[in-house]
């Protein structure tokens, strides 16, 4: 981020990047549910790099007391690195940056749940990055969409998101590490799936009208894909006790 | 053996003829989707959609089984395994309670099976021991399975509930809550609670009863 200068020459001549994606080319992801046994929904979703658990617990008695409203659930995101998530180790704790993404991802998980079934409650939502390889705010939002499924909490609609940015003057979906670090501009956005509202968007660095115009493009078809992919994560597993059943 | 259609939120259903009911939304002019991860079921003219997991909401009439984790002058504050606590006052139990002596009656730890007798908006809720079958659940073993199994657990008209008493010789006690008490001897509850199991695991499958009665018939045959 920021445009740092670097030697790495983030596209090639082939138009390839640095880990021989193209430019519209996702990571790949992968998500399990149900790897927590004590939350009441959770998800672990592998996003290349990334490794983060979300886990939701409730719809409980929000506490402490003047946090509860009368009219709907509240919902507490909380989003924390661990300190091995990353190269350099990070000091643990809350920060600046984890403080603001709990604050944004809260609000768009707001959104998401119909919240008004439950009066006076918290619903809480952990996001642990275990291991950091840019994107762990899209990928924690995505996961956690995926654990609140599983928790039975109603929703209106799937979260999902992806980022892009501009790297080496090019536009780019999903980026990388080194793409985060030393490209030009990073643009996070969630969606609801099926309506495509935005929840969530967020920029870093510059990006004119019609680059912006080609990256909220790439994210739109990328959610698709990547919405696809919580689906089987969601729902394959109830699938298959029933194959198992059926083969006896 | 085929499952019913898996959705998940802000799928959209189809509504022909039966009418929208519990887990769904109108999502536009002329949609209605599903709120919740889990299977549709459609019949009595009614469509639902039946979540996998999900905490109890009290609703009114509700019989649930609950754990007294308070009690106060007057009132016993119930956990019935929800998102919210509820009450039981002194004068809706079968007992002439005096003020300050409730615990001789119900004391921290113990259950009771009682009815949910009213439920305000703020999800505030009261339950009743005033009632034919309600009481104070005494000895036997208590398991939780998610709230939206326990219709599945009944069965229709009762009859996976009673499938499953006569074939382990337990008593069984069905909270809406999806608590469950059951007594019997240690062994017939080890087999009540693995085929209670087993209905959790498979609930969103048809043909569910017959597998369940095969594999009760097993473990007779074991035994």
């Amino acid at each position: 981020m920021g445009g740092a200068k670097t030697d790495l020459k983030l596209i090639d001549e082939n138009g390839l990047r640095l880990d021989g994606r193209s430019p519209n080319e996702l990571r790949p992801i992968k998500i399990q549910t149900d790897v927590l046994d004590n939350a009441d929904g959770s998800a672990m979703i592998e996003w290349g790099g990334n490794k983060i658990i979300a886990s939701v617990y409730g719809p409980r008695e929000a506490y402490p007391k003047h946090t509860q409203n009368m009219d709907m659930a509240v919902v507490k995101a909380r989003y924390n690195m661990a300190a091995f998530s990353v190269d350099e180790r990070k000091r643990p704790g809350p920060d600046r940056r984890s403080i603001e993404i709990s604050k944004v991802v809260s609000e768009a998980l707001q959104t998401a749940i119909l919240a008004e079934q439950f009066p006076r409650t918290q619903i809480d939502v952990f996001i642990e990055v275990l291991q950091a390889d840019a994107g762990t705010r899209i990928a924690g939002l995505t996961a956690s969409a995926v654990a609140l499924a599983a928790a039975g909490i109603p929703m209106r609609d799937m979260v999902a998101g992806c980022t892009a940015g501009k790297v080496a003057g090019q536009i780019v979906l999903d980026l990388g590490k080194e793409e985060d670090n030393f490209g030009e501009a990073d643009l996070p956005i969630a969606q609801l799936v099926k309506s495509g509202k935005i929840v969530l968007m967020q920029m870093d660095g510059d990006l004119s009208v019609e680059e912006f115009n080609k990256a909220t493009e790439m994210i739109d078809d990328a959610i698709k894909r990547i919405s696809e992919i919580q689906r089987e994560a969601l729902a394959g597993k109830y699938r298959d006790i029933a194959l198992e059943e059926g083969g006896e | 053996m085929d499952t019913k259609r898996i959705v998940v939120p802000g799928d959209i259903i189809e509504i022909t003829q039966d009418r929208p009911r519990n887990g769904i939304f109108k999502c536009s002019e002329n949609d209605f989707c599903s709120s919740y991860f889990g299977v549709v079921q459609s019949g009595n003219g009614f469509v639902d959609v039946v979540p996998f997991y999900g905490r109890y909401v009290p609703r009114r009439g509700d019989k649930v089984i609950g754990k007294v984790i308070d009690i106060g002058p007057s009132m016993w504050t119930i956990d019935i395994n929800s998102a919210y606590l509820t009450m039981l006052h002194s004068n809706d139990s079968p007992w002439r309670v005096n003020s300050g002596e409730l615990k001789k009656y119900l004391s921290m730890g113990d259950y009771v099976y009682a009815k949910v007798m009213t439920v305000n908006e703020l999800k505030e809720s009261w339950i009743t021991l005033r009632d034919v079958g309600l009481r104070k659940l005494e000895g036997g073993h208590i398991i939780s399975v998610p709230s939206p199994k326990v219709p599945r657990i009944i069965g229709k008209g009762g009859n996976m509930v009673n499938m499953i008493k006569d074939a382990t010789s337990t008593r069984i006690v069905l909270g809406q809550n999806g608590l469950i008490w059951i007594d019997g001897s240690p062994e017939n509850i080890m087999n009540a609670v693995s085929a209670i199991r087993m209905v959790e695991r498979e609930a969103h499958t048809n043909g569910l009863t017959d597998r369940v009665e095969n594999f009760l018939k097993g473990l007779k045959g074991g035994s």
